[in-house]
């Protein structure tokens, strides 16, 4: 019959393939190190996503590498049944760690099921999931909040004789967007700071410029530009530049952006911004830290580990810090 | 027609005017102008200023608007080129101008991201992205015109690749020119108070008006637009008619991204021109002109482009609340595409015959 002989074929190509397979993690142990490699399966978004994803990206792949002691894989996808597929293969090839970046926070309780039953240890980075929690070992989050408030408590101690914001948002209802807004809008009420425009410009220069521009030709005045990203800064910086109000560190208009990418902090070096605060895409370190602790067979003293986020401001940031974390 | 009674055509000329399809976007402009006008006559005002290098410039939100609105308008030309020859739209634009804007700073700037100075003329870079930009134009005509797929679909595939594919060609870094000369095509030219955008703009206007005038193309797109099995008839090729607009679009996409990129000297592939294709087909809707294929108008898309920027400077200027923004746009879209719905219209020429027919009615008894 036909259909058998399909399935004789498929068959006898994947014992051939799970043969291959076997062959390539002997030889892996065997060029490595004495102690066994750790198998780390690791899903993120797509690369080419943000800046953001793709230090963040780059940051793991340095990080798990055959040098270090880890026989890692990497999958990317923006989608969340493409990243679900992924992890069921990864659980099929046994890994002992299965790190994830979920695309989305529903789903997911299945597949983690499937990988609890199979022993392999699931950790979260940079996003969280609805999932209970006894089905990973650890959620290591970006706060935020922290952020914007971190950039709002620099704004407050800059003492400006007035207050008046030109907030530039991002795409509404993203994390990102939600904490930044939500610490200058709470720091503003209570400080009777003045919001002189507050728009959306979804993460966009273009858009940004536009904003300024308009609120420039309405004779309005401002002192401050609270931009939610580097490429909203730089639009907002250029709508200035054409309009002839200086800006920077002893100018008329300070300039904030958030997310560190290096050529904003060497506009920030140049004392043309002020402050820049980061979202840090550096999280290898804490999942290893991790890691090493589950190996050794140590308790985690607490599920959700929560980021230290950075923030530069224009007066005191050096070219190391330019080099080290921009992005 | 009774040639004698043309003496009362006053509500014919006007019955006429509502008839052409340069009517919609212009009364879709006056409207929005005359409620700025009478919200806040200060949207008007423009002022002779000096940018920060010293040189003068004028500014105010029509000098915005008509700066701003220039890339939509180009885009409207070949996506009105596009749409009455294939009777489909190019979805994929967006993507095409971060590929095009991507190779303009790829090739100025070389193998380093952020160069001291251009590693290659200008002019070089901007006639690289204009191939690069055709040859996508050509990959979407050849599956439209050659193996008949469906625009939006064929088109789809751009739409979905494009942004990985500008990602890639710059190895996923964000380039920067530092450049005197760079900026000017998407700024000021010194001592020239008026954006160059705007320039480019009607430069581009006015080439595809001289081709229009002097070469068959308007005739042909229409015909295979119509009805392509009759123009096949007459001798014309539909095929390669339908594949060059699609040419002459990635054309648009190439000047369009140059002025993207020269704005602020850099390009972020993940959010440059976003969404601006579905403006695009905006534009040429709210032109008049029909979205599945046949006649077609260019000044009315390019006016109609210049309508949808001033709605969007409008919204910036009085604030509309941001999470509420599109809504605001929606609103205000439908309303003018339902104003230059051929019914309406109708409706409205009608409205102002009945007014003056009783008037005739009594003269002529």
């Amino acid at each position: 019959m036909k259909m058998t002989k399909i399935f004789a074929v498929a068959a006898s190509m994947v014992l051939c393939g799970s043969a291959f397979a076997a062959c390539g993690d002997e030889g892996g142990s065997n060029s490595g190190s004495s102690d066994k490699l750790i198998k780390v399966g690791i899903i993120n978004n797509d690369p080419n996503e943000s800046g953001y994803r793709t230090a963040n990206v780059n940051d793991l792949k340095a990080t798990f590498t055959k040098e270090n002691g880890y026989d890692a894989s990497f999958s990317y996808s923006l989608k969340n049944e493409e990243q679900i597929n992924f992890a069921q293969k990864y659980i099929q090839d046994e890994v002992d760690y299965l790190l994830l970046s979920a695309a989305d926070t529903a789903g997911w309780d299945s597949v983690l099921k499937d990988a609890q039953t199979a022993g392999v240890k699931v950790i979260l980075f940079d996003r969280t999931i609805d999932a209970d929690e006894s089905l990973y070992e650890a959620s290591i989050v970006s706060d935020m909040d922290k952020e914007g408030e971190q950039a709002v408590e620099w704004l407050k101690n800059q003492n400006l004789t007035t207050y008046d914001i030109v907030h530039l948002q991002g795409v509404m209802g993203s994390a990102a967007q939600k904490g930044r807004s939500g610490a200058l809008n709470d720091t503003a009420k209570e400080l009777n700071w003045n919001i002189v425009a507050q728009q959306t410009a979804e993460w966009s220069s273009e858009k940004a410029q536009q904003i300024v521009q308009s609120v420039i030709d309405s004779d309005k005045k401002f002192n401050v530009i609270y931009a939610e990203n580097d490429d909203m800064a730089k639009g907002a910086v250029a709508a200035l530049d054409k309009a002839n109000i200086s800006h920077g560190v002893g100018k008329d208009v300070v300039v904030i952006g958030f997310d560190c990418n290096k050529w904003a902090l060497e506009e920030l070096k140049a004392g043309n911004w002020n402050y820049d605060g980061q979202c840090n895409p550096f999280q290898s370190s804490y999942i290893v830290d991790i890691i090493n602790k589950l190996e050794k067979g140590e308790k985690l003293s607490e599920k959700t580990i929560i980021m230290d986020e950075k923030g530069f401001d224009a007066t005191t940031i050096t070219d190391d810090d330019v080099s080290k974390y921009g992005i | 027609m009774n040639p004698n009674t043309r003496s009362k055509t006053a509500s014919e000329i006007i019955t006429g005017m509502f008839r052409k399809q340069i009517f919609i976007p212009i009364a879709a402009l006056l409207i929005l102008a005359i409620f700025n006008l009478i919200v806040d006559p200060s949207f008007f005002k423009v002022t002779l200023g000096q940018n920060n290098n010293g040189d003068p410039i004028l500014s105010g939100n029509i000098i915005s608007i008509i700066d701003y609105g220039s890339e939509l308008a180009i885009l409207a030309i070949g996506m009105t080129l596009v749409t009455a020859a294939s009777r489909g739209q190019d979805i994929s634009v967006g993507a095409a101008i971060a590929i095009s804007g991507s190779v303009v700073l790829r090739v100025l700037c070389g193998t380093n991201s952020r160069p001291d100075e251009l590693q290659a003329p200008i002019i070089v870079a901007f006639l690289v992205s204009c191939i690069v930009a055709m040859s996508f134009g050509a990959f979407n005509g050849v599956l439209v015109s050659i193996f008949k797929i469906q625009p939006m679909v064929a088109t789809l595939i751009l739409f979905t690749a494009g942004r990985s594919i500008a990602a890639w060609i710059n190895n996923n870094e964000l380039p920067v020119v530092k450049d005197d000369v760079f900026p000017v095509f998407g700024g000021y030219i010194p001592g020239v108070p008026i954006p160059t955008p705007f320039f480019i703009a009607i430069l581009c206007f006015i080439i595809t008006w001289l081709v229009l005038k002097f070469t068959n193309l308007k005739l042909y797109v229409q015909s295979v637009g119509i009805n392509e099995q009759t123009s096949r008839l007459n001798g014309l090729n539909p095929a390669f008619i339908k594949f060059i607009t699609y040419v002459i679009l990635g054309l648009c996409v190439a000047v369009a991204g140059f002025i993207k990129v020269s704005r602020l000297q850099t390009i972020n592939y993940s959010v440059v021109a976003k969404d601006i294709e579905m403006d695009a087909i905006l534009a040429v809707a709210l032109g008049g002109n029909s979205l599945s294929g046949g006649k077609f108008n260019i000044p009315s898309s390019i006016l109609g482009a210049y309508v949808i920027q001033f709605l969007t400077t409008t919204l910036y200027k009085f604030e509309v609340q941001a999470d509420a923004l599109p809504a605001y746009k929606a609103v205000v879209v439908i309303a003018l595409v339902i104003l230059s719905a051929p019914i309406v219209r109708e409706k409205i020429g009608q409205t102002f015959k009945k007014l003056r027919s009783p008037a005739q009615a009594e003269s002529n008894g």
